[in-house]
């Protein structure tokens, strides 16, 4: 990895446990910066328990403990002196159903900017998030429609604007195409592939070639442990582990 | 080719549950029925107009006079003081329960609610009478003995549980990626529960306070022990007043003959109170059935 790539999250030994059966094992690995990070592996390998571990997801689940030590821009994410209300306006989140608030598609939008006060123009940074998720153009004559009126695909870029309205210096996707058809999938690609100017993304995925389409850095996780991370091009065609390759060849997962 | 052997039992027991469904219908047409016929008779001596607007009801002592609107007063006033106490409580009760309680306090305020809700009416009036009332007449001496206010309070009380537990059922029925998405916003608990998850529950809401609504209205023991049976044309909480359902309790217990007048003012008291329950109890089901589309 070249050396002018600067570490947004530092992950060192990470172990997270859910009433002491552990997901994530001794997991270490940075994040860069302005890059698109894709978390691959298979079905209840920990990358999901992982992502919701860098914005404290996980503190709304019951019995999950964590420990070792997660620096975001070299700060202690877990320390006493971090607001967790604070992580999740900074590192913003979309999951793997899209969960539109049954609201507006403007409220929708609108609802994270609102209600922690942030400066500026509402309509306009309306209007700039669903510009950038791709959106504006179908919905720019109904804003003041359901959400829930939208297509499942509609409704995901609904939720990515929603996430980016605010601005977040991180968005953590939850495999967030895997409840949409090839056609919305597509869409959402692009539209991380224009994100990755401005944003860093750490995506989970389970699709392999989605992983290999817009990811600069790839990370292969089994059981809970970190087998494989580097370059996406070197873990696709050039891994260092038998699992990785036997995984990205489809031969397992 | 092989017959088909008859099922007689599957046949007999299809009857059977035919004939338990039938029974409910049959009574509920026949309650009907029987108010309609004897309220129509009512209604040949007294004219709908004064029934419903007069503002004397005296059927029982000369001069005689049949105006319903002391006892609609006398009921609006229970009602209006149960919800004060009802609808607030029982709102936030049920979102400590679903977005704060942990684990162990919710198992063991649900089952006291539902302990809430299963004391005996009657017990809720002498508690009325010999509890609520003293300290009201402490507080506010020029309180008459038998008062709405202290009757509305426990019934209030006494509907709360219902408020709670449906409320409490509307906020869990709010889906959870809902709450994770607010969160992922950076938004507080404060804020996920009063700007989601209240606001998705909401047709739930409306529908637990439409049915608290309609069993404060029905709601006849408490009245009848605490509020007096003086049909009072009056706002006023501290006063002795008569409520529709007292008033059927009052006259049932007496030595009417069937067939009088008096006898016939019973049923088209409880017609109206049919017909107001009836109605709320439609409206909540409407409220209910938007509020299940929302998530389909």
């Amino acid at each position: 990895m070249s050396s002018e790539e600067n570490v947004i999250l530092n992950i060192d030994d990470a172990c997270i446990s859910y009433g002491g059966d552990l997901a994530v094992r001794n997991v270490s690995l940075q994040i860069f910066e302005k890059k698109i990070t894709a978390i691959i592996g298979p079905s209840g390998c920990g990358k999901s328990t992982l992502l919701r571990s860098l914005n404290r997801m996980n503190d709304f689940i019951h019995g999950c403990e964590q420990s070792g030590r997660i620096s975001f821009r070299d700060e202690d994410l877990y320390g006493d002196k971090m607001d967790p209300v604070e992580v999740r306006l900074r590192i913003g989140m979309v999951f793997q159903r899209p969960n539109p608030f049954p609201k507006s598609i403007y409220r929708n939008v609108a609802w994270g900017p609102d209600i922690n006060g942030l400066e500026g123009d509402l309509d306009d940074r309306v209007e700039k998030a669903l510009r950038q998720s791709a959106l504006w153009d179908e919905v720019k004559d109904r804003l003041h429609e359901s959400a829930l009126n939208l297509s499942g695909g509609q409704q995901q870029r609904l939720c990515i604007a929603r996430a980016l309205a605010m601005e977040p210096e991180i968005i953590l996707m939850d495999e967030p195409c895997s409840a949409l058809d090839p056609v919305s999938t597509a869409r959402i690609e692009d539209l991380l592939f224009e994100l990755k100017e401005n944003y860093t993304i750490v995506i989970v995925t389970h699709n392999m070639q989605q992983a290999a389409r817009v990811s600069q850095h790839t990370a292969f996780l089994e059981n809970g442990v970190l087998v494989e991370y580097g370059d996406t091009e070197e873990v696709f065609t050039n891994p260092k582990n038998k699992r990785t390759e036997e995984y990205v060849t489809g031969r397992f997962g | 080719m092989k017959t088909v052997k008859p099922r007689y039992l599957e046949n007999s027991l299809q009857v059977v549950f035919f004939m338990c469904a039938a029974i409910s219908t049959i009574t509920t047409v026949a309650v009907i029925g029987i108010l309609a016929f004897e309220t129509w008779g009512f209604l040949q001596h007294v004219s709908i107009v004064e029934f419903l607007f007069g503002t004397r009801w005296s059927p029982l002592l000369h001069p005689k006079s049949y105006g319903l609107l002391p006892l609609l007063a006398g009921t609006t006033l229970i009602v209006v003081g149960a919800s004060l106490v009802a609808l607030p409580i029982g709102l936030a009760c049920a979102i400590y329960l679903s977005e704060y309680a942990g684990e162990r306090a919710r198992n063991v305020l649900k089952p006291v609610l539902e302990v809430l809700a299963g004391i005996p009416t009657v017990v809720y009036g002498f508690f009325a009478l010999t509890f609520v009332t003293p300290i009201l007449r402490t507080v506010l001496p020029q309180t008459d003995v038998f008062n709405a206010a202290s009757a509305a309070i426990v019934v209030g009380i006494m509907v709360l549980p219902m408020v709670a537990s449906l409320c409490d059922d509307a906020f869990r029925a709010v889906p959870d990626n809902l709450r994770e998405g607010a969160y992922s916003l950076g938004a507080t608990s404060f804020e996920v529960t009063t700007r989601v998850v209240v606001p998705a529950g909401l047709s739930g809401v409306f529908a637990a306070f439409v049915l608290a609504i309609s069993r404060a209205i029905g709601e006849t023991m408490a009245v009848t022990l605490a509020a007096g049976a003086t049909p009072n044309l009056t706002l006023n909480p501290l006063e002795s007043i008569q409520t529709m359902t007292a008033y059927i309790v009052q006259v049932s217990l007496g030595d009417t003959p069937a067939g009088t007048l008096t006898y016939q003012t019973l049923f088209a008291v409880a017609a109206v109170l049919f017909l107001v329950t009836l109605c709320l109890n439609i409206a909540a089901n409407m409220i209910m059935k938007r509020f299940q589309e929302v998530y389909e």
